[in-house]
């Protein structure tokens, strides 16, 4: 019996390095500007996969992440750094999903790889840090969860122990399987790419990046066929329609706006005795003071 | 309409946290406005007065599921508790604290009640709402409002269909305020084992370490910061004297910490903590946008610095050109002087 490991990632725009023309005249986000990044905590997440794997002879490890098509990258990427292999789940009618229809669709996807020992995430991603999404899947897979893991103190076959970071200090837990992992940012670095994987993997291509590419993988699929990013459509992974994307969530924008550090309007006060006296007065009347 | 309910969280002292109150606090005027009830649910072993603490918020019924298993938190009990009693009462509006525990439990309640959460609301407000396609209309939902994409843009979501609408909140947001004093509830003691099963203990815990919180400047009201402008670790004494004086904690700059004029704990900004007081008082900070991050969302701010065109003083709501070192024994004296 093999150990098998999802790891869930996702391509996130590099909020970190907001750049002049980030954000379009009418307030929305210009996607296009920012490059397109591993989620950061979702490498930990991958980190804390192959550490287990390390441990655990026949462990597997496979991606999911859901996205357009050119979140292939990220499957290659993963592979790279020591992933066995990875799915996209793609799909239009997913276009717009709330955390809630992003859980549903994932755990579907999920569901199809079939039975799984252990599902790790990273907490949360740098475009909602909502961290939602990793016990929403857990509880759509109706499993247990265990949320900031930092560091695996011990694992085997059988079960797993965990140091969670909390806001005020740390606990230890344990669990047998399956059990769904999210990652804290202070969990060990992902190792970086392995020359050989390199090349063993540049190559992995999806359907619709060899479509775009006018390329024909029959042959070489057939003869390598870890070459193969699967890409999953609604379909493939049986979802409800109404369901997903935007129909499927229950949250709905009602409005942006944009953020404008707008000079406020601001009493300047000089260091006199006589204005020293009235400040302190009003903000005490106010009672901001006192 | 049905009542407004807050996941009250149970602290290490076995009291109920200050996330929980402010949240309670903020709960009561929603309940007011749309002219339903108060709600808490508290699940924990053994908490003193717990009535005494709740009550005064303005609390109506308190759902205690009261049990030596239920302290410290674990996800599935806690998860159990709650989405069974939203079955049953099915409440309006659902919030819970931003923090490693509402985090965890809050997303999975709301995928199981299949409905809308929205995380890190920074304001929540009732108004109505008009659906462009349908013209459907909609009376009194909860605007939840917060920022999103690092900061950039500011959305106010809404969750017209699904019931509860849920929503958390990080500690210091909203305000801690008491209803009424003598505002009197009653206490409805849940039957725990009518609402958790045995699988729900699954995950063992082996250790916990949890570190008394002895610097608190996440949830003070009052922050006097020091930056690299404060010149030095003596001069810097001052920030501590005006913190002290006017009952406030006392922050600082990445600038001032690597300097070494004060302890990491206290930074604030980006990298350190983020704060919401209701005054900061900024003193010889010049605010750059990673400082701001933290703290821009205080009520009030008070800049300090010899340097009219510091980039803090365009979010100062006053602004002191002036020394730190002239400026804060002033504010000292005149605090004095006015509070006798």
């Amino acid at each position: 019996m093999s150990f098998r490991i999802i790891v869930l990632a996702k391509q996130v725009p590099d909020t970190r390095n907001v750049g002049k023309d980030a954000m379009k005249e009418d307030g929305t986000v210009n996607r296009a500007a920012l490059p397109a990044i591993f989620n950061p905590e979702d490498l930990n997440a991958l980190e804390m996969a192959l550490n287990i794997k390390d441990n655990i002879k026949d462990a597997t490890i496979s991606i999911i992440t859901m996205g357009p098509s050119r979140a292939a990258e990220i499957v290659r990427e993963a592979m790279y750094r020591g992933a066995d292999n990875g799915v996209v789940v793609s799909d239009r009618k997913v276009a717009g999903s709330d955390t809630l229809a992003t859980s549903y669709t994932i755990s579907q996807a999920i569901k199809r790889m079939g039975e799984f020992d252990l599902v790790i995430a990273g907490r949360q991603a740098i475009d909602g840090d909502t961290a939602q999404v990793g016990p929403q899947t857990a509880e759509k897979l109706e499993c247990p969860q265990i949320t900031y893991a930092e560091e695996v103190i011990q694992v085997d076959e059988n079960k797993i122990r965990i140091k969670r970071r909390l806001e005020r200090g740390v606990e230890i837990v344990e669990t047998s399987y399956p059990c769904l992992i999210t990652v804290h940012g202070s969990a060990k670095e992902c190792r970086s790419r392995h020359a050989k994987r390199l090349m063993k993997y540049k190559l992995a291509k999806s359907n619709s990046e060899l479509q775009e590419l006018g390329q024909d993988y029959s042959n070489i699929w057939n003869e390598r066929p870890y070459l193969k990013i699967e890409e999953w459509s609604a379909a493939d992974i049986i979802a409800e329609d109404s369901r997903l994307g935007l129909t499927g969530s229950p949250t709905k924008v009602k409005k942006i706006e944009n953020v404008v550090l707008t000079q406020k309007e601001s009493k300047v006060i000089t260091p006199k005795d006589e204005d020293m006296n009235d400040l302190m007065k009003e903000l005490i009347s106010s009672h901001i003071l006192g | 309409m049905n009542n407004v309910f807050v996941y009250c969280e149970v602290t290490e002292e076995r009291t109920i946290a200050d996330v929980s109150l402010e949240l309670v606090s903020k709960g009561k005027k929603l309940a007011n406005e749309l002219g339903v009830k108060l709600e808490a649910i508290v699940c924990g072993d053994e908490i003193k007065d717990i009535e005494k603490i709740l009550y005064p918020y303005g609390v109506d019924v308190i759902n205690y599921a009261k049990d030596s298993r239920l302290f410290p938190y674990q996800t599935l009990p806690h998860f159990s508790i709650v989405t069974k009693l939203f079955q049953e009462n099915k409440p309006e509006i659902a919030l819970f604290g931003a923090t490693s525990v509402g985090r965890d439990l809050a997303p999975r309640i709301a995928s199981f009640l299949r409905t809308g959460l929205t995380a890190d609301c920074t304001t929540l407000e009732i108004g109505d709402h008009t659906e462009n396609k349908t013209g459907k209309e909609y009376k009194n939902l909860l605007y939840q409002i917060r920022p999103a994409f690092g900061g950039n843009i500011i959305a106010t979501i809404i969750n017209p269909d699904h019931r509860p609408q849920m929503a958390t909140v990080r500690e210091g947001v909203m305000k801690k305020e008491v209803f009424n004093n003598s505002h009197k509830g009653i206490i409805n003691f849940l039957k725990v084992e009518d609402y958790v099963k045995n699988d729900d203990f699954c995950i063992k815990i082996i250790e916990r370490h949890i570190e008394q919180q002895k610097i608190n400047i996440k949830g003070a009201q009052i922050i006097v910061c020091g930056g690299y402008g404060m010149g030095s670790k003596e001069n810097f004494k001052l920030i501590h004297q005006l913190a002290e004086v006017i009952q406030g904690e006392v922050g600082a700059t990445r600038a001032a910490v690597d300097a070494g004029m004060c302890e990491h704990e206290r930074q604030i900004g980006q990298t350190g903590v983020t704060v919401r007081p209701k005054l900061y008082i900024a003193c010889g900070v010049s605010g750059a946008v990673q400082h701001r991050a933290g703290m821009q969302e205080s009520s009030k701010i008070i800049s300090i610095n010899t340097d009219p065109k510091a980039p803090i003083n365009a979010i100062a709501d006053y602004t002191i050109i002036g020394d730190v070192m002239e400026v804060l024994p002033k504010m000292i004296k005149y605090y004095k002087a006015n509070t006798k």
